[in-house]
């Protein structure tokens, strides 16, 4: 199988299981997030893959080849870490000509490559900067050229762009993505930020207490969540308690939703809707009637907070809605069934 | 943040306590021994004040020249000795549980305890022909009968390399545990192995504090005095060893002072030296 394959991957620290029993199989030229939040086992995951960590029990293959028990600078995998880890004695060029001049490459050539590889992220005639010179963001292209000079089979990041600033993140997110696509190489970021996995992922790899809670592609995740860890995760949701009644029918917080249906044979089940499929409308007109506690304008959307029965549900809308409600106004909230996703709690 | 200069003379009062101490128990007597260095020493008694060029004049004799270049090149061996020795066990110690490295220190921090007399005997008697070494040889059959080690050059090297052998881990601890653990991974995911990792990653980025430890060891390995008695033959004594030779035994103070002086000096300019390399690599 062309990929890399991950087979009942454990990893155990003392008595705590940071990565349970995952496997995984990534074909070629995949962008893969592993998205988490902190202790998830996602870097651990990821640490195993590049053979920094030596997993507990299970077999990492690639291309079909077990690479369980080969060392890391045998694997010659492409590596961002966190803090870049970028070699401060050395100059932006040589940082980049590391791997090759390892491998005893000539001077020339070692050159050759450097440019080549920092005209790709974007920084040409940066090769003689000491490094301790270079902004933020030129530090992470530096890092990423470095890890790109070997042209390895597997491109791992581990929360590149943690050290950036929310402005600048966005933006190499876009240029990882495109530099991915263009290299055609298989790569896996880890991150916590479901954005930056929405951005760049062909596959989304939820993760939660050291198992997969949901590996999709990014849309599926947000629209259909696997469970209500996922749901909560990714993005913000309103997750409400349904029960069945006699007819089958799902009724959230006492009232029945038109066209909604737990599956045969659950009685209660979390119910995960986003906030912007939320709608208000006049008292009476939805599922449920609930008093505005809370108006969060801020500008290009609005989120409104309703209580109902002890439950605050959220409802974001757009200033083109018009939904002029302020705290205190009693309002009908619209819970479109086709919106609805039953999801296990 | 940027802090404000001091303005008032009230400002400067923390540090009148300081400028005291230093004045009376540095610059005094640093100034006394300068001063001493340009007397005539007086055979009836101790010196006469004066100012005559005659000690450096002496100083500058093949035979002392030949006790300086010796003390140098024994300080530079100790200095190159204990950070070979320490920076490759100081770099495995940071590795370790902080149980571990806890315990570690502990027994350096108690090296320092012992005085430089007791190294000195302690490694005599280790190295001595009677209850050395050697007779454990003998008793494993590697050797005929016990030898005496000692005085020898290789006995003197090794008594001072155990002496500032802690103070080298000690001074590169801190800077070894704050390097960054994923420079060297970094390293091995591009194709280093875990000893190339160390050699050409580690050993360059710490290329200051290495630097730094060698002078540091060098200055101590240079005022060591009772360490190249003890365990060596005449020929092995330093220039500190000269120093309290005369002042003490021959009550040539003026002489001695002008030793100590010199000293004194070529240390500064190698602390200079440090410093101006120092800097040139922080412009770069």
């Amino acid at each position: 199988m062309s990929g890399l394959a991950i087979q009942s991957v454990t990893k155990r620290f003392g008595d705590f299981n940071a990565v349970d029993d995952v496997s995984l199989s990534v074909p070629h030229g995949t962008f893969v997030c592993l998205l988490g939040p902190s202790g998830c086992g996602k870097t651990t995951l990821l640490r195993m893959i590049a053979g920094l960590e030596e997993p507990t029990a299970g077999a990492i293959l690639l291309d079909g080849a077990d690479i369980t028990g080969v060392p890391t600078h045998k694997r010659s995998f492409g590596m961002v870490f966190q803090s870049l880890a970028l070699f401060p004695h050395l100059s932006v060029g040589d940082n980049i000509a590391y791997a090759l001049r390892i491998r005893g490459a000539p001077k020339d050539e070692q050159k050759k490559r450097a440019d080549e590889l920092l005209k790709l992220v974007h920084l040409p005639g940066f090769a003689d900067r000491p490094v301790a010179k270079l902004s933020g963001g030129q530090r992470q292209r530096v890092a990423i050229a470095r890890a790109l000079a070997l042209s390895p089979k597997l491109f791992l990041l581990d929360e590149p762009m943690s050290a950036l600033d929310a402005k600048l993140r966005e933006s190499m997110q876009v240029e990882l993505r495109q530099l991915q696509q263009r290299l055609g190489i298989t790569t896996i970021v880890v991150t916590h930020d479901q954005r930056e996995a929405m951005t760049m992922a062909d596959l989304v790899v939820v993760m939660g207490e050291g198992r997969i809670r949901q590996a999709a592609a990014p849309i599926e995740i947000y629209r259909k969540p696997a469970d209500a860890f996922v749901a909560d995760f990714i993005g913000s949701t309103n997750l409400l308690q349904a029960s069945a009644d006699s007819a089958g029918r799902a009724t959230i917080l006492g009232s029945a939703v038109a066209g909604l249906a737990l599956p045969s044979g659950v009685a209660k089940a979390s119910v995960s809707i986003r906030p912007e499929d939320v709608r208000l409308g006049a008292p009476g007109s939805g599922a449920v009637d609930g008093t505005v506690t809370f108006v969060r304008d801020l500008g290009a959307t609005i989120e409104t907070y309703v209580e109902t029965a002890g439950t605050t549900i959220v409802a974001v809308t757009t200033p083109r809605e018009r939904v002029d409600v302020a705290a205190g106004d009693k309002v009908g909230v619209i819970l479109p069934a086709e919106s609805c996703v039953v999801v296990k709690s | 943040m940027k802090r404000e200069p001091p303005k008032t003379l009230a400002d400067y009062t923390p540090l009148f306590f300081p400028a005291v101490m230093l004045i009376v128990f540095f610059v005094i007597p640093f100034s006394t021994m300068i001063a001493v260095s340009f007397f005539r020493r007086d055979p009836a008694g101790f010196y006469k004040p004066d100012f005559v060029f005659d000690n450096y004049a002496r100083f500058l004799s093949l035979f002392f020249a030949n006790i300086l270049g010796f003390s140098l090149m024994l300080a530079v061996l100790v200095a190159i000795v204990c950070v070979v020795v320490a920076f490759p066990f100081t770099y495995l110690l940071t590795k370790q549980s902080r149980k571990v490295q806890t315990i570690w220190l502990v027994c350096l921090l108690s090296v320092l305890s012992l005085s430089e007399v007791i190294i000195g005997f302690a490694w005599s008697t280790l190295f001595s022909r009677t209850a050395g070494i050697t007779n454990l040889a003998v008793w494993l059959g590697l050797m005929d009968k016990p030898v005496a080690l000692l005085p020898s050059f290789g006995v003197v090297l090794t008594g001072m390399v155990y002496q500032a052998l802690p103070y080298t881990i000690l001074v590169l601890y801190p800077a070894l545990v704050r390097l960054d653990p994923t420079l060297t991974e970094a390293a091995r995911t591009l194709g280093s192995s875990p000893v190339r990792a160390f050699l050409n990653v580690v050993l360059p980025a710490l290329r200051n504090t290495v630097v730094a430890t060698l002078i540091m060891v060098f200055v101590f390995a240079l005022g060591s005095y009772l360490l190249p008695q003890l365990l060596g033959r005449p020929q092995h004594w330093t220039l500190s060893v000269h120093i309290t030779d005369q002042a003490i035994y021959q009550s040539n103070m003026p002489f001695a002072a002008a030793m100590a002086v010199f000293l004194v000096l070529i240390s500064l300019a190698l602390v200079g030296l440090t410093l101006l390399a120092g800097r040139r690599e922080n412009a770069l």
